[in-house]
């Protein structure tokens, strides 16, 4: 073995068995490292699994959304609409949807109607979404009454439930045919909520987008990509946020760390006089201090990190659900898909581990210039 | 100014860089004035004592700044979705003026910390250190500024960039009023580059494998090592990355980074960048190494930094061979 690195496996089992008969101490400062490693962790993960969830349904979205404004708010747009859009050459799979919402008073919730592009149930009968299955104790062949626009009462037979994998986004689903809906709701046939359309070359989107705004300038074309981004700012700035409610957890945990290296016991001052005196040299104690440093350190990370992992994805994130993914009165169940990668491990690291090293730099040095004389007499 | 995890990381770790080398260069600027080796005086035993707390502040800087490397270009791929146009990091990176010169001066900043760092460590080696005005008037002169510009541009960087995100105030077409970002790299033309690739690199590994027979050659293999990292950047741009995505227009040098290709940009930089900074290293402290004492540990270090510079520029060498060969693209002839 190199003689450097047989140096550097001494230095650490000294360091290791130094560390062992001050357990107590060094027990202190692993927790909180662990604590802070643990907290900032599962913010990164927990914001991480659910952008990467939205990012997967964003991709099932159609690639245009067209509204209608109408003094700048969005209206119903017309079928004549449709044919022109149609006609614009790239311009695919053209299609008025119809959805809306509905207050449930019985549940204090929003409902979303919705007529399916497929598949849509025969009238009178509904596929609701697992979430409200649950708020209205509703289970396939019950009835589920609503008032509709003009105060009449609709029953609709609940026909199926929609599958749970997909709760994140039908939790509050009503899909229903498009008569119901238009009767419910009261539009009038040839009128639709908004048109999606698909583009057959991806680098046409906003080619075809300006056609449409200019042929039709009371409309809003929607780019999924706009979505996408949207999303990810949003996803990242709560991140930030919630990191910078933790710079003050970070500075106090700087502050314990640079405490605790500075505050040597007497016991320790004396181990290193001696140390000294037997001649080692102050690089040596400050290789002796950068080992502990690590070893600290990495028990803290891999510990938090483990901690954070089955916190976000064994619980869901039981303690930062309501800052970082807000609130419903239908709260979709769902499990997060495990994710971690090195990127994130790497934010970390600098999160936690330059901060510590960076305070326990300038007590350490301290600590190795120590004179020998001066604490064994 | 996008606000998320990353950039905070990446600002915080520049700053604590920053006030370490304030301090260092305070530190600097005492002892090129009052070193005196022969002294006995408390102020030298003071400044040799505090010479271990600067070489330990500098050693963590720089490493820092080698973590922070590879941040910003990871950093830099993941926002790419954030701007319209931006593919990757080069679209990133060209969202405003200052990502690019960013990248560079942190490129820079890797080498220079790699040079100061193995110059430290051998200077340590020898009692008298016979270095230690060089490697602080390297720091206070060179490094202390390049890590503060760089700071400065990163965070200017930072602040300048805006997501192009749906803003409800734009009633129409929110994207064609942004320009999109340039999100593609020119390279220079595969055929001639891939023969000057080829002829530095081997020229290269040759002399470093026989600059222990004759000076001369050690000479030309620790100048030629700059140039084999230029060209083979330029070589990256130019063909590798062609090779790398089997595609006949993307330049990328970023997205092997990626899981998509398997991680084999880490394959080819890693040692690359190692390479260069080893006989960096070894070349510039070979040019202050004056002193008897110093020569003598200057020539037997750097045999053992030759040796391992020249086995990583081989290992580049059979990276980039071995992803050609493997490759689906079929770039020139046929």
């Amino acid at each position: 073995m190199p003689p450097w690195i047989e140096r550097q496996r001494h230095l650490m089992d000294y360091t290791l068995a130094a560390m062992a008969r001050r357990w107590g101490r060094n027990l202190g400062l692993v927790a909180v490292y662990t604590l802070l490693v643990f907290v900032l962790a599962s913010v990164m993960m927990f914001t991480d699994a659910i952008q990467r969830e939205a990012g997967q349904l964003l991709e099932q979205a159609p690639e245009v959304v067209v509204q209608r404004m109408v003094a700048g708010r969005h209206d119903l747009i017309s079928a004549d609409y449709m044919d022109a859009i149609a006609a614009i050459r790239g311009a695919r799979q053209v299609r008025g949807r119809l959805w809306g919402y509905h207050f449930d008073p019985v549940t204090a919730a929003n409902y979303t109607f919705m007529v399916p592009a497929a598949n849509a149930p025969p009238a009178g009968r509904v596929h609701i979404g697992a979430g409200l299955a649950r708020a209205r104790g509703a289970a396939v062949g019950d009835v589920l009454s609503f008032r509709g626009h003009d105060g009449a009462l609709f029953s609709f037979d609940i026909e199926g439930l929609l599958r749970a994998e997909s709760e994140i986004i039908t939790a509050d689903a009503i899909l229903l045919s498009e008569e119901d809906f238009r009767a419910f709701f009261g539009i009038r046939p040839g009128l639709f909520t908004d048109i999606s359309l698909q583009v057959r070359n991806p680098r046409e989107v906003t080619k075809v987008a300006e056609k449409i705004v200019e042929r039709f300038p009371d409309t809003r074309p929607i780019l999924r990509s706009e979505m996408q981004r949207t999303y990810a700012s949003l996803f990242d700035w709560r991140q930030g946020l919630v990191l910078t409610v933790f710079a003050g957890a970070l500075l106090a945990f700087a502050i314990l760390a640079w405490d605790k290296a500075a505050g040597l016991s007497a016991e320790e001052r004396r181990e290193i006089g001696i140390l000294k005196a037997v001649g080692w040299e102050t690089t040596d104690i400050i290789a002796m201090k950068t080992w502990e440093g690590a070893l600290v350190s990495l028990t803290a990370f891999l510990l938090g990190v483990l901690l954070a992992y089955g916190h976000v994805f064994g619980t869901s994130a039981v303690m930062f659900e309501p800052v970082l993914k807000g609130w419903a009165t239908l709260y979709p169940r769902f499990v997060l898909t495990p994710h971690v990668d090195l990127f994130q491990l790497a934010v970390l690291a600098f999160l936690t581990v330059v901060p510590y090293t960076a305070a326990t730099v300038v007590p350490n040095w301290k600590t190795a210039v120590t004179d020998p004389d001066a604490v064994m007499r | 100014m996008i606000f998320q995890p990353a950039i905070i990381a990446l600002v915080l770790a520049d700053f604590l860089g920053l006030v370490f080398l304030a301090m260092a260069s305070v530190f600097a600027v005492r002892l090129l004035r009052h070193w005196q080796p022969a002294s006995g005086s408390a102020m030298q035993l003071g400044l040799e004592r505090r010479t271990y707390l600067m070489s330990t502040l500098v050693t963590f800087v720089l490493l820092t700044q080698l973590g922070a490397l590879l941040l910003f270009v990871l950093n830099a791929e993941r926002m790419a979705p954030l701007f319209v146009g931006a593919m990757c990091a080069v679209g990133t990176l060209n969202a405003n003026p200052f990502g690019f010169p960013s990248l560079n001066l942190r490129m820079a900043l890797f080498f220079l910390a790699a040079i100061w760092l193995v110059m430290n460590h051998l200077d340590n080696r020898a009692s008298d250190y016979p270095l230690v005005r060089v490697k602080y008037g390297l720091l206070l002169m060179v490094v202390a500024p390049v890590a503060a510009v760089t700071a400065g541009l990163q965070l200017a960087y930072f602040l300048n960039l805006e997501a192009d995100v749906i803003t409800s105030c734009c009633g129409t077409l929110f994207s064609s009023d942004r320009d999109a970002v340039a999100g593609d790299l020119t390279g220079l033309a595969p055929g001639p580059t891939l023969v000057a690739f080829y002829g530095v690199l081997g020229l290269t590994v040759a002399a470093g494998a026989l600059s222990r027979r004759a000076r001369w050659l050690r000479g030309l293999f620790l100048v030629l090592a700059p140039a084999a990292f230029v060209t083979a950047i330029l070589a990256v741009v130019s063909f590798i990355s062609l090779y790398v995505y089997e595609h006949p227009h993307h330049h990328c040098p970023f997205c092997m980074l990626q899981a998509e290709y398997g991680f084999v940009g880490y394959g080819l930089y890693v040692p690359l960048f190692l390479a260069t900074a080893l006989a960096l290293g070894h070349g510039v402290t070979r040019l202050f190494a004056r002193t008897p004492s110093m020569t003598a540990i200057v020539d037997e270090a750097g045999r053992r930094l030759d040796g391992t510079a020249t086995a990583l520029f081989a290992v580049f060498l059979a990276a980039v061979t071995w992803l050609i060969a493997t490759s689906n693209l079929i770039l020139l002839g046929g």
